[in-house]
Protein backbone atom coordinates (compact mmCIF):
# COMPACT_ATOMS: atom_id res chain seq x y z
CA UNK A 1 0.00 0.00 0.00
CA UNK A 2 2.68 2.60 0.91
CA UNK A 3 4.78 1.49 -2.03
CA UNK A 4 1.29 2.45 -4.29
CA UNK A 5 1.05 5.69 -2.59
CA UNK A 6 4.64 6.64 -3.22
CA UNK A 7 4.12 6.14 -6.71
CA UNK A 8 1.08 7.83 -7.23
CA UNK A 9 2.90 10.81 -5.25
CA UNK A 10 6.03 10.26 -8.17
CA UNK A 11 3.29 10.33 -10.49
CA UNK A 12 2.16 13.53 -9.47
CA UNK A 13 5.11 15.12 -8.72
CA UNK A 14 5.94 14.20 -12.85
CA UNK A 15 2.81 15.82 -14.02
CA UNK A 16 3.19 19.37 -11.86
CA UNK A 17 7.30 19.06 -13.62
CA UNK A 18 5.82 18.25 -16.97
CA UNK A 19 3.13 21.08 -16.64
CA UNK A 20 5.93 23.58 -15.44
CA UNK A 21 7.94 22.65 -18.03
CA UNK A 22 5.20 23.12 -20.74
CA UNK A 23 4.51 26.42 -19.66
CA UNK A 24 8.08 27.48 -19.45
CA UNK A 25 8.26 25.58 -22.80
CA UNK A 26 5.76 27.14 -25.02
CA UNK A 27 7.17 30.74 -24.22
CA UNK A 28 10.18 30.85 -25.83
CA UNK A 29 8.81 31.60 -29.32
CA UNK A 30 6.16 34.30 -28.41
CA UNK A 31 7.70 37.69 -29.76
CA UNK A 32 5.77 39.65 -26.85
CA UNK A 33 7.65 38.07 -23.52
CA UNK A 34 10.52 40.50 -24.76
CA UNK A 35 8.64 42.90 -24.51
CA UNK A 36 7.56 42.67 -20.83
CA UNK A 37 11.53 42.26 -19.64
CA UNK A 38 12.23 46.45 -20.99
CA UNK A 39 9.90 48.16 -18.99
CA UNK A 40 11.39 51.61 -18.41
CA UNK A 41 11.59 53.36 -15.03
CA UNK A 42 12.83 57.08 -13.72
CA UNK A 43 16.32 57.55 -15.43
CA UNK A 44 15.97 54.92 -17.48
CA UNK A 45 15.97 54.76 -21.25
CA UNK A 46 14.97 52.03 -23.50
CA UNK A 47 16.28 51.35 -26.80
CA UNK A 48 14.97 49.17 -29.68
CA UNK A 49 16.92 48.21 -31.87
CA UNK A 50 17.54 46.01 -34.88
CA UNK A 51 19.37 43.38 -34.33
CA UNK A 52 22.08 43.88 -36.49
CA UNK A 53 23.07 47.03 -34.23
CA UNK A 54 23.52 44.91 -31.46
CA UNK A 55 26.86 45.74 -30.95
CA UNK A 56 27.33 49.51 -32.21
CA UNK A 57 24.48 50.44 -29.49
CA UNK A 58 25.43 48.16 -26.86
CA UNK A 59 28.70 50.84 -27.21
CA UNK A 60 26.55 54.04 -27.75
CA UNK A 61 24.49 53.48 -24.95
CA UNK A 62 27.89 52.85 -22.82
CA UNK A 63 29.34 56.09 -23.83
CA UNK A 64 25.31 57.79 -23.64
CA UNK A 65 25.15 56.62 -19.48
CA UNK A 66 28.94 57.73 -19.59
CA UNK A 67 28.05 61.79 -20.58
CA UNK A 68 24.57 61.29 -18.32
CA UNK A 69 25.17 59.90 -15.09
CA UNK A 70 22.09 58.88 -13.66
CA UNK A 71 20.62 57.72 -16.30
CA UNK A 72 20.67 54.32 -17.69
CA UNK A 73 20.30 52.31 -21.48
CA UNK A 74 18.53 49.71 -21.80
CA UNK A 75 17.87 47.78 -25.28
CA UNK A 76 15.61 45.23 -26.78
CA UNK A 77 17.10 43.62 -30.14
CA UNK A 78 15.13 42.00 -32.20
CA UNK A 79 13.73 41.90 -35.52
CA UNK A 80 12.54 45.21 -36.74
CA UNK A 81 9.23 43.77 -37.88
CA UNK A 82 8.31 42.09 -34.38
CA UNK A 83 9.82 45.45 -32.24
CA UNK A 84 7.70 47.95 -34.44
CA UNK A 85 4.28 45.43 -33.78
CA UNK A 86 5.51 45.55 -30.14
CA UNK A 87 5.93 49.51 -30.46
CA UNK A 88 2.36 49.37 -31.82
CA UNK A 89 1.06 46.85 -29.32
CA UNK A 90 2.23 49.60 -26.36
CA UNK A 91 5.61 48.18 -25.15
CA UNK A 92 7.36 51.22 -23.36
CA UNK A 93 10.30 52.42 -25.73
CA UNK A 94 11.53 55.78 -26.60
CA UNK A 95 14.01 55.14 -29.11
CA UNK A 96 13.06 53.01 -32.06
CA UNK A 97 16.01 52.25 -34.52
CA UNK A 98 14.83 50.10 -37.50
CA UNK A 99 16.53 48.21 -40.26
CA UNK A 100 14.12 49.43 -43.08
CA UNK A 101 11.95 52.10 -43.90
CA UNK A 102 9.07 49.97 -44.06
CA UNK A 103 9.11 48.84 -40.54
CA UNK A 104 9.48 52.30 -39.51
CA UNK A 105 6.73 53.52 -41.22
CA UNK A 106 4.58 50.66 -39.25
CA UNK A 107 5.14 52.70 -35.80
CA UNK A 108 4.96 56.31 -37.79
CA UNK A 109 1.51 54.95 -39.55
CA UNK A 110 0.24 54.67 -36.08
CA UNK A 111 1.52 58.25 -34.96
CA UNK A 112 3.83 57.02 -32.41
CA UNK A 113 6.91 58.49 -33.99
CA UNK A 114 7.05 61.53 -36.86
CA UNK A 115 10.08 62.71 -38.53
CA UNK A 116 12.72 59.59 -38.58
CA UNK A 117 16.32 60.28 -40.38
CA UNK A 118 18.41 57.67 -41.61
CA UNK A 119 21.27 57.40 -39.55
CA UNK A 120 22.89 54.63 -41.36
CA UNK A 121 22.83 52.29 -44.35
CA UNK A 122 23.79 48.57 -44.34
CA UNK A 123 24.36 46.15 -47.25
CA UNK A 124 24.16 42.36 -47.74
CA UNK A 125 27.42 40.16 -49.18
CA UNK A 126 27.13 36.53 -49.22
CA UNK A 127 27.90 34.81 -45.81
CA UNK A 128 29.98 31.03 -46.45
CA UNK A 129 31.30 29.03 -44.23
CA UNK A 130 34.88 28.02 -43.07
CA UNK A 131 36.72 27.02 -46.31
CA UNK A 132 33.92 27.51 -48.12
CA UNK A 133 32.91 23.60 -49.76
CA UNK A 134 30.89 25.05 -51.97
CA UNK A 135 33.18 27.12 -53.59
CA UNK A 136 30.82 30.10 -53.80
CA UNK A 137 32.49 33.42 -55.57
CA UNK A 138 29.50 35.14 -56.63
CA UNK A 139 25.61 35.80 -56.62
CA UNK A 140 25.18 33.44 -59.75
CA UNK A 141 26.64 30.67 -57.53
CA UNK A 142 23.50 30.73 -55.42
CA UNK A 143 20.97 29.71 -58.10
CA UNK A 144 23.09 26.13 -58.38
CA UNK A 145 21.19 23.84 -57.29
CA UNK A 146 23.49 21.69 -55.57
CA UNK A 147 24.29 25.03 -52.89
CA UNK A 148 22.55 24.81 -49.99
CA UNK A 149 21.17 28.76 -49.54
CA UNK A 150 19.78 30.08 -46.23
CA UNK A 151 17.81 33.30 -47.15
CA UNK A 152 16.00 35.31 -44.42
CA UNK A 153 12.23 35.31 -44.80
CA UNK A 154 10.52 37.95 -47.53
CA UNK A 155 8.77 39.49 -44.45
CA UNK A 156 11.72 40.62 -42.10
CA UNK A 157 14.50 43.68 -43.84
CA UNK A 158 17.31 41.26 -44.61
CA UNK A 159 14.97 38.93 -46.31
CA UNK A 160 13.39 41.82 -48.68
CA UNK A 161 16.62 43.08 -49.28
CA UNK A 162 17.68 39.49 -50.76
CA UNK A 163 14.81 39.47 -52.92
CA UNK A 164 15.65 42.95 -54.36
CA UNK A 165 18.56 42.14 -55.16
CA UNK A 166 18.27 38.70 -56.49
CA UNK A 167 15.15 40.14 -58.78
CA UNK A 168 17.86 42.81 -59.80
CA UNK A 169 20.71 40.15 -60.71
CA UNK A 170 17.52 38.40 -62.90
CA UNK A 171 18.49 35.12 -60.57
CA UNK A 172 15.94 32.77 -59.26
CA UNK A 173 17.19 31.04 -55.90
CA UNK A 174 15.45 27.92 -53.84
CA UNK A 175 16.53 28.22 -50.55
CA UNK A 176 16.11 25.58 -48.33
CA UNK A 177 15.09 27.86 -45.38
CA UNK A 178 13.78 31.33 -45.09
CA UNK A 179 14.57 31.99 -41.48
CA UNK A 180 13.11 34.91 -39.38
CA UNK A 181 16.05 36.64 -39.00
CA UNK A 182 19.34 37.58 -39.81
CA UNK A 183 21.02 36.11 -36.92
CA UNK A 184 19.06 32.70 -37.13
CA UNK A 185 20.28 32.76 -40.94
CA UNK A 186 24.16 33.28 -40.23
CA UNK A 187 23.94 30.47 -37.81
CA UNK A 188 22.98 28.33 -40.33
CA UNK A 189 26.41 28.88 -42.00
CA UNK A 190 28.12 28.93 -38.96
CA UNK A 191 27.46 25.52 -37.91
CA UNK A 192 28.00 24.47 -41.60
CA UNK A 193 24.36 23.62 -42.13
CA UNK A 194 24.34 25.38 -45.25
CA UNK A 195 26.73 26.96 -47.84
CA UNK A 196 25.64 29.96 -48.50
CA UNK A 197 23.86 33.00 -47.14
CA UNK A 198 23.13 36.26 -47.80
CA UNK A 199 23.71 38.21 -44.67
CA UNK A 200 24.38 41.92 -44.05
CA UNK A 201 28.24 42.83 -44.16
CA UNK A 202 28.09 43.86 -40.90
CA UNK A 203 26.94 40.42 -39.57
CA UNK A 204 29.94 38.98 -41.09
CA UNK A 205 32.40 41.45 -39.71
CA UNK A 206 30.72 40.53 -36.13
CA UNK A 207 30.98 36.71 -36.20
CA UNK A 208 34.58 37.36 -36.18
CA UNK A 209 35.96 35.17 -38.79
CA UNK A 210 33.35 32.05 -38.20
CA UNK A 211 31.96 32.91 -41.36
CA UNK A 212 33.96 34.50 -44.45
CA UNK A 213 31.77 37.60 -46.74
CA UNK A 214 31.96 37.60 -50.63
CA UNK A 215 31.21 41.04 -51.90
CA UNK A 216 28.40 41.29 -54.81
CA UNK A 217 27.88 43.94 -57.28
CA UNK A 218 24.41 43.41 -56.65
CA UNK A 219 24.17 44.69 -53.39
CA UNK A 220 24.71 48.43 -54.27
CA UNK A 221 20.98 48.01 -55.51
CA UNK A 222 19.37 46.24 -52.15
CA UNK A 223 20.70 48.60 -49.58
CA UNK A 224 18.77 49.05 -46.34
CA UNK A 225 18.54 52.56 -45.01
CA UNK A 226 18.14 52.50 -41.22
CA UNK A 227 15.88 55.29 -39.78
CA UNK A 228 15.88 56.06 -36.23
CA UNK A 229 13.26 57.91 -33.97
CA UNK A 230 12.19 59.35 -30.57
CA UNK A 231 8.95 58.02 -29.82
CA UNK A 232 6.17 60.42 -29.48
CA UNK A 233 4.68 59.02 -25.94
CA UNK A 234 8.59 58.48 -24.98
CA UNK A 235 8.63 57.92 -21.28
CA UNK A 236 12.07 59.19 -20.69
CA UNK A 237 10.39 62.29 -22.54
CA UNK A 238 13.72 64.33 -24.15
CA UNK A 239 16.47 61.97 -23.05
CA UNK A 240 15.12 59.88 -26.07
CA UNK A 241 16.00 62.51 -28.88
CA UNK A 242 19.69 62.98 -26.77
CA UNK A 243 20.31 58.95 -27.84
CA UNK A 244 19.07 60.20 -31.28
CA UNK A 245 21.30 63.05 -31.54
CA UNK A 246 24.54 60.74 -30.02
CA UNK A 247 23.87 58.07 -32.86
CA UNK A 248 23.58 61.03 -35.35
CA UNK A 249 26.83 62.70 -34.32
CA UNK A 250 30.22 61.98 -35.45
CA UNK A 251 31.09 59.86 -32.37
CA UNK A 252 27.78 57.64 -33.69
CA UNK A 253 28.66 57.96 -37.46
CA UNK A 254 32.35 56.40 -36.32
CA UNK A 255 31.01 53.61 -34.30
CA UNK A 256 28.66 52.53 -37.09
CA UNK A 257 31.16 52.66 -39.70
CA UNK A 258 33.60 50.77 -37.20
CA UNK A 259 31.32 48.13 -37.43
CA UNK A 260 30.69 47.89 -41.42
CA UNK A 261 27.59 50.42 -42.01
CA UNK A 262 27.55 52.96 -44.82
CA UNK A 263 27.07 56.49 -44.32
CA UNK A 264 23.96 57.54 -45.39
CA UNK B 1 -30.27 1.52 5.24
CA UNK B 2 -27.32 -1.11 3.81
CA UNK B 3 -24.40 0.77 2.63
CA UNK B 4 -24.35 -0.88 -0.09
CA UNK B 5 -27.63 0.86 -1.52
CA UNK B 6 -26.23 4.78 -0.01
CA UNK B 7 -25.72 7.19 -3.51
CA UNK B 8 -24.79 9.69 -1.20
CA UNK B 9 -22.69 10.66 1.90
CA UNK B 10 -19.32 8.39 2.53
CA UNK B 11 -20.76 5.08 0.85
CA UNK B 12 -21.32 6.85 -2.06
CA UNK B 13 -17.73 6.43 -3.02
CA UNK B 14 -18.05 3.12 -4.43
CA UNK B 15 -16.99 2.97 -8.04
CA UNK B 16 -20.04 2.43 -11.13
CA UNK B 17 -20.72 -0.49 -12.20
CA UNK B 18 -19.19 -0.80 -15.87
CA UNK B 19 -16.94 2.28 -14.92
CA UNK B 20 -13.78 0.42 -12.46
CA UNK B 21 -11.14 2.84 -11.16
CA UNK B 22 -12.97 5.82 -11.92
CA UNK B 23 -13.27 8.40 -9.61
CA UNK B 24 -17.13 8.93 -8.46
CA UNK B 25 -19.04 12.01 -8.47
CA UNK B 26 -21.19 10.40 -6.10
CA UNK B 27 -19.73 12.35 -2.91
CA UNK B 28 -21.68 14.76 -2.05
CA UNK B 29 -21.90 17.61 0.67
CA UNK B 30 -20.95 20.88 0.43
CA UNK B 31 -18.46 22.19 -2.62
CA UNK B 32 -14.77 22.96 -0.41
CA UNK B 33 -14.06 27.00 -1.74
CA UNK B 34 -10.56 26.47 -1.02
CA UNK B 35 -10.54 23.99 -4.32
CA UNK B 36 -13.54 25.44 -6.37
CA UNK B 37 -11.89 29.18 -6.30
CA UNK B 38 -8.52 28.49 -7.69
CA UNK B 39 -10.21 26.19 -10.02
CA UNK B 40 -12.35 28.29 -11.87
CA UNK B 41 -8.99 30.57 -11.51
CA UNK B 42 -7.24 28.63 -13.17
CA UNK B 43 -9.98 27.36 -16.17
CA UNK B 44 -10.34 31.00 -16.59
CA UNK B 45 -6.58 31.96 -17.10
CA UNK B 46 -6.71 28.96 -19.60
CA UNK B 47 -9.49 30.32 -21.40
CA UNK B 48 -9.25 33.66 -21.44
CA UNK B 49 -6.34 34.01 -23.88
CA UNK B 50 -7.95 32.15 -26.88
CA UNK B 51 -11.10 33.87 -26.58
CA UNK B 52 -8.83 36.96 -27.11
CA UNK B 53 -7.92 35.48 -30.04
CA UNK B 54 -11.65 34.89 -31.82
CA UNK B 55 -12.50 38.25 -30.25
CA UNK B 56 -9.72 39.43 -32.14
CA UNK B 57 -9.76 37.57 -35.48
CA UNK B 58 -10.66 39.58 -38.64
CA UNK B 59 -14.24 37.79 -39.23
CA UNK B 60 -14.88 39.33 -42.45
CA UNK B 61 -11.75 38.29 -44.34
CA UNK B 62 -11.60 35.34 -42.72
CA UNK B 63 -12.97 33.04 -45.56
CA UNK B 64 -10.72 34.52 -47.82
CA UNK B 65 -7.80 34.06 -46.00
CA UNK B 66 -8.17 30.23 -45.27
CA UNK B 67 -8.47 29.46 -48.97
CA UNK B 68 -4.56 31.00 -49.13
CA UNK B 69 -2.83 27.89 -50.90
CA UNK B 70 -0.13 28.34 -48.05
CA UNK B 71 -2.48 28.10 -45.29
CA UNK B 72 -3.93 24.40 -46.32
CA UNK B 73 0.01 23.60 -47.23
CA UNK B 74 0.80 24.33 -43.86
CA UNK B 75 -2.02 22.65 -41.83
CA UNK B 76 -1.63 19.64 -43.84
CA UNK B 77 1.96 19.57 -42.79
CA UNK B 78 1.75 19.84 -39.41
CA UNK B 79 -0.90 17.19 -39.42
CA UNK B 80 1.02 14.91 -40.68
CA UNK B 81 4.78 15.83 -38.96
CA UNK B 82 2.49 15.94 -35.76
CA UNK B 83 0.93 12.37 -36.33
CA UNK B 84 3.96 10.41 -37.73
CA UNK B 85 5.99 12.31 -34.74
CA UNK B 86 3.26 10.61 -31.96
CA UNK B 87 3.74 7.13 -34.01
CA UNK B 88 7.85 7.48 -33.53
CA UNK B 89 7.21 8.15 -29.74
CA UNK B 90 5.07 5.32 -29.40
CA UNK B 91 7.21 3.10 -31.24
CA UNK B 92 9.93 4.08 -29.02
CA UNK B 93 8.34 5.75 -25.92
CA UNK B 94 5.99 2.76 -24.77
CA UNK B 95 8.74 0.54 -24.36
CA UNK B 96 11.35 3.02 -23.07
CA UNK B 97 8.29 3.97 -20.50
CA UNK B 98 8.18 0.01 -19.45
CA UNK B 99 11.69 -0.75 -18.93
CA UNK B 100 11.99 2.37 -16.74
CA UNK B 101 8.73 0.72 -14.91
CA UNK B 102 8.97 -2.66 -14.82
CA UNK B 103 12.84 -3.60 -15.28
CA UNK B 104 15.33 -2.33 -12.43
CA UNK B 105 18.88 -1.92 -13.60
CA UNK B 106 21.59 0.51 -12.39
CA UNK B 107 21.26 3.96 -13.38
CA UNK B 108 17.52 3.93 -14.05
CA UNK B 109 17.03 7.16 -11.93
CA UNK B 110 19.80 8.73 -14.01
CA UNK B 111 17.72 7.78 -16.98
CA UNK B 112 14.68 8.50 -15.80
CA UNK B 113 16.15 12.30 -15.38
CA UNK B 114 18.00 12.54 -18.23
CA UNK B 115 14.64 11.72 -20.55
CA UNK B 116 13.11 14.90 -19.26
CA UNK B 117 15.62 17.04 -20.54
CA UNK B 118 14.07 17.83 -23.33
CA UNK B 119 11.33 18.57 -21.41
CA UNK B 120 13.19 22.02 -19.79
CA UNK B 121 15.40 22.64 -22.55
CA UNK B 122 14.20 25.51 -24.33
CA UNK B 123 12.80 24.21 -27.34
CA UNK B 124 15.23 26.56 -29.88
CA UNK B 125 18.12 24.90 -27.62
CA UNK B 126 16.92 21.81 -28.23
CA UNK B 127 17.21 22.47 -32.21
CA UNK B 128 20.75 23.67 -31.81
CA UNK B 129 21.70 20.25 -29.75
CA UNK B 130 19.86 18.46 -32.88
CA UNK B 131 22.09 20.02 -35.47
CA UNK B 132 24.63 19.75 -33.37
CA UNK B 133 24.41 16.04 -33.58
CA UNK B 134 22.17 14.94 -36.25
CA UNK B 135 23.59 18.60 -39.11
CA UNK B 136 25.26 17.97 -42.19
CA UNK B 137 28.51 18.97 -39.63
CA UNK B 138 27.05 16.73 -36.60
CA UNK B 139 28.58 13.93 -35.16
CA UNK B 140 25.95 11.69 -36.67
CA UNK B 141 24.72 13.75 -39.28
CA UNK B 142 28.03 13.89 -40.86
CA UNK B 143 28.10 9.82 -41.42
CA UNK B 144 24.83 9.92 -42.30
CA UNK B 145 25.60 12.55 -45.30
CA UNK B 146 28.83 10.44 -46.13
CA UNK B 147 27.09 7.14 -46.29
CA UNK B 148 23.78 8.06 -47.56
CA UNK B 149 23.82 11.29 -48.68
CA UNK B 150 21.10 12.20 -46.82
CA UNK B 151 21.03 15.02 -44.46
CA UNK B 152 17.94 15.78 -41.84
CA UNK B 153 18.07 19.34 -41.74
CA UNK B 154 15.92 21.35 -44.26
CA UNK B 155 13.30 18.36 -44.76
CA UNK B 156 10.18 17.16 -43.23
CA UNK B 157 11.85 14.32 -41.49
CA UNK B 158 13.58 16.88 -40.11
CA UNK B 159 10.60 18.74 -39.03
CA UNK B 160 9.49 15.02 -37.92
CA UNK B 161 12.69 14.59 -35.65
CA UNK B 162 12.40 18.10 -33.91
CA UNK B 163 8.92 17.08 -33.01
CA UNK B 164 9.42 13.54 -31.77
CA UNK B 165 12.67 15.55 -29.87
CA UNK B 166 10.34 18.08 -27.90
CA UNK B 167 7.51 15.65 -27.57
CA UNK B 168 8.48 12.26 -26.64
CA UNK B 169 8.81 12.76 -23.26
CA UNK B 170 5.45 13.37 -22.30
CA UNK B 171 4.13 9.89 -23.72
CA UNK B 172 7.26 8.26 -21.80
CA UNK B 173 6.08 9.93 -18.49
CA UNK B 174 2.38 9.90 -18.68
CA UNK B 175 2.68 6.13 -20.11
CA UNK B 176 5.58 5.15 -16.81
CA UNK B 177 2.87 6.71 -14.74
CA UNK B 178 0.14 4.46 -16.09
CA UNK B 179 2.54 1.44 -15.85
CA UNK B 180 3.57 2.26 -12.21
CA UNK B 181 -0.36 2.67 -11.56
CA UNK B 182 -1.49 -0.56 -12.75
CA UNK B 183 -1.50 -3.37 -10.73
CA UNK B 184 1.04 -5.68 -11.07
CA UNK B 185 -0.91 -9.09 -10.09
CA UNK B 186 -2.17 -9.45 -13.09
CA UNK B 187 1.37 -9.63 -14.72
CA UNK B 188 2.56 -11.61 -11.97
CA UNK B 189 -0.61 -14.57 -12.29
CA UNK B 190 -0.27 -14.50 -15.89
CA UNK B 191 3.38 -15.03 -15.24
CA UNK B 192 2.75 -17.87 -12.63
CA UNK B 193 0.74 -19.34 -15.54
CA UNK B 194 3.96 -19.87 -17.41
CA UNK B 195 3.54 -16.74 -19.81
CA UNK B 196 6.62 -15.01 -21.03
CA UNK B 197 7.51 -11.83 -20.20
CA UNK B 198 6.92 -10.39 -23.90
CA UNK B 199 3.21 -12.36 -23.72
CA UNK B 200 2.44 -10.67 -20.63
CA UNK B 201 3.51 -7.06 -21.79
CA UNK B 202 1.60 -7.50 -25.17
CA UNK B 203 -1.69 -9.76 -23.60
CA UNK B 204 -1.92 -8.18 -20.02
CA UNK B 205 0.12 -5.10 -19.67
CA UNK B 206 -0.41 -3.10 -22.82
CA UNK B 207 -4.36 -3.60 -22.58
CA UNK B 208 -3.62 -2.73 -19.00
CA UNK B 209 -2.15 0.71 -19.55
CA UNK B 210 -4.33 1.12 -22.87
CA UNK B 211 -5.78 4.38 -21.79
CA UNK B 212 -2.82 5.76 -20.20
CA UNK B 213 -0.87 5.21 -23.34
CA UNK B 214 -3.77 7.54 -25.31
CA UNK B 215 -3.61 9.94 -22.63
CA UNK B 216 0.50 10.03 -23.30
CA UNK B 217 -0.11 10.02 -26.87
CA UNK B 218 -2.95 12.64 -26.99
CA UNK B 219 -0.19 14.78 -25.11
CA UNK B 220 2.51 13.86 -27.46
CA UNK B 221 0.47 14.93 -30.59
CA UNK B 222 -0.58 18.34 -28.67
CA UNK B 223 3.06 19.10 -27.74
CA UNK B 224 4.48 18.52 -31.45
CA UNK B 225 1.49 20.47 -33.16
CA UNK B 226 2.75 23.25 -31.35
CA UNK B 227 5.93 22.70 -31.76
CA UNK B 228 8.24 25.98 -32.71
CA UNK B 229 11.54 26.68 -31.78
CA UNK B 230 13.27 23.00 -32.49
CA UNK B 231 11.34 23.28 -35.84
CA UNK B 232 12.68 26.77 -37.01
CA UNK B 233 16.06 25.81 -35.85
CA UNK B 234 16.82 22.44 -37.09
CA UNK B 235 14.17 22.01 -39.92
CA UNK B 236 14.50 25.76 -41.06
CA UNK B 237 11.48 27.24 -42.45
CA UNK B 238 10.27 26.17 -46.19
CA UNK B 239 6.62 26.58 -47.73
CA UNK B 240 5.27 22.76 -47.84
CA UNK B 241 8.15 21.22 -46.93
CA UNK B 242 9.34 22.61 -43.08
CA UNK B 243 7.00 25.72 -42.79
CA UNK B 244 4.15 24.11 -40.23
CA UNK B 245 1.36 26.43 -38.92
CA UNK B 246 3.34 27.97 -35.86
CA UNK B 247 5.97 29.15 -38.16
CA UNK B 248 3.51 30.36 -40.38
CA UNK B 249 1.85 32.10 -37.32
CA UNK B 250 5.29 33.12 -36.15
CA UNK B 251 6.26 34.83 -39.56
CA UNK B 252 2.73 36.44 -40.63
CA UNK B 253 3.04 37.81 -37.14
CA UNK B 254 5.91 40.17 -38.38
CA UNK B 255 3.97 41.81 -41.10
CA UNK B 256 0.43 40.91 -40.77
CA UNK B 257 -0.79 39.89 -37.17
CA UNK B 258 -4.46 39.71 -38.69
CA UNK B 259 -3.46 37.25 -40.96
CA UNK B 260 -1.44 35.49 -37.57
CA UNK B 261 -4.87 35.46 -35.60
CA UNK B 262 -6.55 33.57 -38.61
CA UNK B 263 -3.70 30.69 -38.64
CA UNK B 264 -3.73 30.46 -35.16
CA UNK B 265 -7.28 30.01 -35.13
CA UNK B 266 -7.60 27.14 -37.56
CA UNK B 267 -5.08 25.59 -35.73
CA UNK B 268 -6.98 26.13 -32.72
CA UNK B 269 -9.89 24.71 -34.38
CA UNK B 270 -8.25 21.49 -35.97
CA UNK B 271 -6.84 20.77 -32.88
CA UNK B 272 -9.66 21.15 -30.46
CA UNK B 273 -11.68 19.19 -33.08
CA UNK B 274 -9.30 16.36 -33.33
CA UNK B 275 -8.87 16.22 -29.17
CA UNK B 276 -12.17 16.46 -27.99
CA UNK B 277 -12.85 13.55 -30.86
CA UNK B 278 -10.14 11.43 -29.20
CA UNK B 279 -11.13 12.03 -25.64
CA UNK B 280 -14.89 11.01 -26.61
CA UNK B 281 -13.95 8.29 -28.32
CA UNK B 282 -10.60 6.81 -26.04
CA UNK B 283 -10.61 8.63 -23.30
CA UNK B 284 -13.59 8.78 -21.25
CA UNK B 285 -14.53 5.62 -22.91
CA UNK B 286 -17.93 4.49 -23.93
Amino acid sequence: MFRRLFARRVVTALLALTLAAALSGCGSGDPATSAAATSGGAGTLTVFAAASLTGTFTELGKAFEAAHPGTKVTFNFGSSATLAQQIVQGAPADVFAAASPATMKTVTDASLASGPVTFTRNRLQIAVPAGNPAKVDDLADLADPRVKVALCAEQVPCGAAAVKALDAAGLKVTPVTLEQDVKATLTKVELGEVDAALVYRTDVIASAGKVRGVDFPEAGKAVNDYPIAALTKAPAGPAAQRFVDLVLSRQGRDALTGAGFEAP
Amino acid sequence: MRPSETTTGRGGARPRPGRPGRPSDGVAGRLPWVLVVPAVAGMVFLVLPPAGLLIRAPWPTLLERLGEPQVLEALRLSLVTATIATLVCLLLGVPLAWLLARVSFPGRRLVRALITVPLVLPPVVGGVALLLVLGRRGLVGQWLEQAFGFSLPFSTAGVVVAEAFVAMPFLVISVEGALRAADLRFEEAAATLGASRWTVFRRVTLPLVAPGIMAGAVLCWARALGEFGATITFAGNFPGRTQTMPLAVYLALETEPEAAIVLSLVLLAVSVVILAGLRDRWVTGP
